[in-house]
């Protein structure tokens, strides 16, 4: 698939790893990948914040009284399958069935949502408990990590509106499809992100 | 995971981006991702709601282990990188990212644990007289 170059020539020398140039011609999804790995080390320091202040509580309540497993659970489902909804829709994309792609686009962008209202409630849940960001460091890092990937998620999702109407108005277009393949990156990304959260935020904070 | 599917052939035709269609995937390495990632959430939660092994600390790193798992299933089933994409760079810029993040994560919780450690009141030589006198402060 990707030995065009090379059968054209142009790497007649014994290449080492990276076998062609960057493509020139779309730059955009390495481009939107190097972000991508940017953001790894925003959320990297977030979760180095709460390794080291994880338990300083300050006397305040610690993560097994604040955190709800069950509520995580259901967030944890809604971003895993939010995040193989999108890749169906990525599937229709290749079809070029664009009413089926909107369909799923539709069901992903809707399971986010969903997973950004819980997250929201949860908050003022544990700010109605006086849990909240200012409590103890403990909580200002649960907060501060926590409510970064809430954030990515919420513009992920508007972002994923402003798509969906391009995708209708003008159809599978190059810009398009270009958008949409960052878009998934994003998402999958933001989904992995999680894995990180709910393991060693949620689950390990309750054991500590 | 990176097989040519006829279908992702489709709205690129025409197009000399043929690279680009591995980002694509198929149905069967989203269903065989999810399928993973869910065994791999399950684990780890049933093994914390149900107090099953009565080890605090081999409950977290099996927690540990299966998070860094389920990222690489995310990475390769979702995410679909492998030394194809984009003429291996985005490889490239993973694994040097990667490293960092060990390094930084590493570096600072083993060097603020030490810290921690060492600057409990009572462990340093000459503060048993701040120690007492700590709680009447």
């Amino acid at each position: 698939m990707s030995t065009n170059a090379i059968a054209a020539g142009r790497h007649a020398a014994p290449t080492f790893y990276c076998r062609q140039e960057p493509p020139l011609h779309n730059g955009t999804l390495l481009g939107f990948w190097i972000y991508l790995m940017s953001d790894c080390f925003i959320f990297a320091s977030l979760f180095v914040a709460n390794a080291v202040l994880g338990s300083h509580y300050a006397g305040g309540p610690t993560g097994s009284q604040v955190f709800d497993l069950t509520g995580l659970a259901w967030n944890t489902a809604l971003l895993l399958v939010s995040s193989v909804t999108f890749g169906f829709a990525m599937l229709q994309m290749g079809r070029g069935n664009k009413s089926a792609m909107l369909g799923w686009l539709a069901v992903a962008g809707i399971l986010a949502a969903a997973f950004v209202g819980l997250e929201i409630h949860e908050f003022i849940d544990m700010i109605g408990q006086g849990a909240g960001p200012g409590r103890s460091a403990f909580l200002s890092s649960f907060f501060a990590l926590v409510g970064t990937h809430g954030l990515h998620v919420t513009f992920g999702t508007l972002w994923l509106i402003v798509l969906m109407v391009q995708l209708n108005r003008y159809g599978i277009t190059q810009e398009n499809i270009r958008r949409l393949r960052c878009l998934s990156m994003f998402w999958h990304f933001l989904d992995l992100v999680w894995v990180g959260v709910f393991s060693y935020v949620y689950l390990i904070g309750v054991l500590r | 995971m990176n097989h040519p599917s006829p279908s992702g052939a489709a709205a690129s035709s025409g197009h000399d981006e043929g690279v680009m269609q591995a980002h694509e995937g198929s149905l069967r390495s989203y269903l065989t991702g999810f399928a993973l990632a869910a065994i791999l959430t399950i684990i780890p939660f049933w093994l914390v709601m149900g107090h099953v092994i009565e080890n605090r600390f081999a409950t977290i790193v099996i927690v540990l282990v299966l998070a860094v798992v389920q990222i690489f299933v995310h990475i390769i089933y979702f995410l679909h990188l492998d030394t194809r994409s984009e003429g291996g760079w985005n490889m490239l810029a993973f694994i040097f990212s990667a490293v960092l993040v060990v390094i930084v994560l590493g570096a600072s919780i083993w060097v603020l644990y030490n810290e921690n450690m060492n600057m409990m009141p009572g462990m340093m030589p000459g503060t048993s007289q701040h120690q007492h006198s700590m709680p009447e402060s």
